[in-house]
Formats: structure tokens, C-alpha cells, sequence
């Protein structure tokens, strides 16, 4: 490929190869300070590619391609083209990631304790751990939290914060950070990238014990309620991409957190709302 | 002669009792199971030796302590659990 990027994002060494200078020129500069892949050697590969030679050039469409793809995947614009990137990369995990479980939720840190917060699409799971990261917790990661079957432990995967639509504003003005571009008119409306603080980044490869499972919920009255761990089971499965493929060491690791780990479903009126129950909660452990 | 049952070998499970449900990984069809009792009790009692609906309720009710133990609604979990391959008819 013409342009190439490599990048390490916690335990996983991702390179990018681009028909275009755009999108590689974007996660150069929004992955500036983080690391190479160790060795050089990269776990997944990525390509960003034109379906027709002259789509390079005449309104052109971005394809996503790598060890694993969809094919039924639609083609990008190239102003989406970091979304592309950063899509194809998110799919190389949820298809391809052998070694850990990988969890579709946010998780942030703090005192080595890990906060891992899933639910549907919407549920605000991404905002809570950009704001959380704000207000003095480590971001882990706004998309996939790795769950180590070897050791129990939540491995980081701090990638770039997807902001989309209201997320955006509300995280403008919360942090200084690094912000990409803003994309208009995406498949998943507008959004908008928000670079993980310094110090996010640099304790990336820092595993932290599970503490605590979230369910948020936004729009109602704010409510607390435990969730029992055979429900915490079921909604586990269903939002973990390889729990089939990872077998009894899925299973195993998967029975093992919810035995050991609380879990709370919270209903949120707006964010400040949800940052003072996760304090609550937190502190209540 | 009455059909017997028996369990999938021990060896072939992994049996983790979660809260009020237990969570089974059946090794042979990488099948994840979440059950409520009686089936985790079913499957214990038919794992030493295959046995007929009849001498399984009376092994429920001497092992649990099952005082309402009903013959048609034990034929119906084991008919589930054999639909989930966890116990075969013989």
C-alpha cells in the first residue's frame, strides 16, 4: 500500500495500510504519542482501499479490507476515511481477537480497580468513560474491555473516545484534549474523536482487577438496582464477540467475573447524575 | 423395558452454580447451558448410572428432599435435556 501506520493500543499492535495519504496522515497525528508495536510486528493488518483504481482519485470511496472483513461492508467517503480506519480496525478485533475476551463496554480505572460499563447502543457507556477520564479516573477504553482468561484481569484498550452526535458538545466543553475532526453526516450520524489523556496512554499496558459491572441506562429518573450475576452472565455473552470462539476459556473466564464481581444497572437523567452514582456506588464497595 | 437415562460424562461438562441458576459448558458441543433447578439435580443424578423416569424420582426425592416431585413434569425436563444433548435416552 502506499501509506502505511502502525500503532500499539494497549496489548495489540494494529498496521494501517492507506490508497490515500489522508486517513494515515490523521492517525499519525491523533496517535502521536502512542507506542509502535513491539518488535515491529503487528497483530492485525488493515487496508483502506480504492474498489476501483480510479475511485483514488474521482470521488473517492474508501474500502475496508484486512485479515478479516465483512462483505457486506458499504464503502466510506474519504472525509470518513480515520472513521474507516478506526472502523476496520475495531472489526479486526471483535472478529479476530483470540487471546483475550473482548467485551464490548467502556472501563476505566482508578486505584487498580477497574469500572467496566456496557449496555446497548446509546446507553451512554462511551460518554460516562470520556467524562469519568476527566474527572480523575484512568480511561481503559471507550469500545472493548479485554477480559484475561488467565489471570482474570482487564487488559486496556484505549483507543481513540468515538464521540457521536449530543457526546460531542457535552465532551468539548468538559475536556482540553485533543479532538479530531469533526465527521458530518456518517452512517452513524455526526462524530467526532477525542485523543485519551497522557496519562490514559501511558499506563495502557497496566492490567486492573474487575470492581465493579455497569449497566447504565440514560434517560429516566435516577435509580440503582443490583443485577444478579446469572443476568450479568447472559448480557455478557450477548455483548462479547468471541465468547463462541474463545470456548471453555471464555466460559471459564467469563463464569469467574460475574461470581466474583458486583454488578449494578443505573438509570441516569443526564450525565452529572451518572457521574455522582458511579461515585456513590464506588465508594459504597 | 422403560427407557433409561444417563448424563454426559463429567468429564465432558464444566458445572459452575452462578446464583439461583447454574452455568453449564457442555465440552463436547461447545454449548454454553444456564439452567434452574431441577435440572442441575437431574443431571447429577444421572451421572453415576443410567436410570429409568421412575427410579431417577425416587433418587430426586431421596437425594433434594423433593416432597411434590410430579412424574409428568420430570418427563418433561428430561425431555428438555435431551433436546440440549446433555443426557441421551439408551
Amino acid at each position: 500500500m502506499r501509506h502505511v501506520f502502525s500503532v500499539a493500543i494497549g496489548p495489540v499492535g494494529f498496521r494501517v495500510g492507506s490508497d490515500w495519504r489522508g486517513p494515515i496522515a490523521a492517525l499519525e497525528q491523533l496517535y502521536a504519542s502512542y507506542p509502535k508495536p513491539q518488535d515491529g510486528i503487528a497483530d492485525f493488518t488493515v487496508r483502506l482501499f480504492a474498489d476501483r483504481p480510479w475511485r483514488r482519485l474521482f470521488r473517492p470511496k474508501v474500502m475496508i479490507g484486512g485479515d478479516f472483513v465483512l462483505p457486506e461492508a458499504a464503502p466510506l467517503s474519504l472525509e470518513h476515511g480515520l472513521l474507516a480506519a478506526e472502523m476496520a480496525m475495531n472489526l479486526q478485533m471483535a472478529l479476530g481477537q483470540r487471546r483475550y475476551l473482548l467485551l464490548h463496554a467502556s472501563a476505566v480505572e482508578r486505584d487498580g480497580k477497574a469500572l467496566v460499563m456496557t449496555g446497548l447502543s446509546g446507553a451512554g457507556k462511551s460518554t460516562l468513560a470520556a467524562l469519568l477520564m476527566t474527572r480523575g479516573w484512568r480511561l481503559m477504553g471507550d469500545e472493548f474491555a479485554l477480559l484475561d482468561p488467565a489471570t482474570g484481569l482487564i487488559h486496556a484498550f484505549p483507543r481513540l473516545i468515538s464521540l457521536k452526535n449530543e457526546a460531542i458538545a457535552v465532551m468539548e466543553s468538559a475536556a482540553p484534549g485533543m479532538f479530531g475532526p469533526l465527521l458530518a453526516d456518517t452512517p452513524k450520524g455526526a462524530i467526532r474523536h477525542l485523543v485519551p489523556d497522557t496519562r490514559s496512554v501511558a499506563a495502557m499496558l497496566e492490567p486492573a482487577r474487575p470492581a465493579l459491572i455497569l449497566f447504565p441506562t440514560f434517560g429516566h429518573d435516577a435509580a440503582t438496582r443490583e443485577v444478579a450475576p446469572s443476568e450479568v452472565f447472559v448480557r455478557l455473552t450477548q455483548a462479547s464477540t468471541n465468547y463462541v470462539a474463545l470456548a471453555e476459556r471464555g466460559f471459564t473466564a467469563l463464569t469467574q467475573l460475574v461470581v466474583e464481581t458486583p454488578a449494578r444497572a443505573i438509570d441516569y437523567p443526564d450525565t452529572e447524575s451518572a457521574i455522582a452514582q458511579v461515585e456513590a456506588l464506588w465508594a459504597s464497595l | 423395558m422403560a427407557t433409561l437415562y444417563r448424563a454426559a460424562s463429567p468429564d465432558s461438562l464444566i458445572v459452575v452454580p452462578v446464583d439461583l441458576l447454574t452455568a453449564i459448558y457442555h465440552r463436547a458441543s461447545g454449548q454454553t447451558h444456564l439452567m434452574a433447578s431441577p435440572a442441575p439435580e437431574i443431571l447429577e443424578a444421572l451421572t453415576e448410572a443410567p436410570l429409568d423416569a421412575a427410579a431417577l424420582l425416587v433418587k430426586l426425592r431421596a437425594d433434594y428432599d423433593l416432597v411434590d416431585a410430579d412424574p409428568a413434569a420430570l418427563a418433561a425436563r428430561l425431555d428438555e435435556l435431551v433436546e440440549t444433548g446433555l443426557v441421551e435416552r439408551r
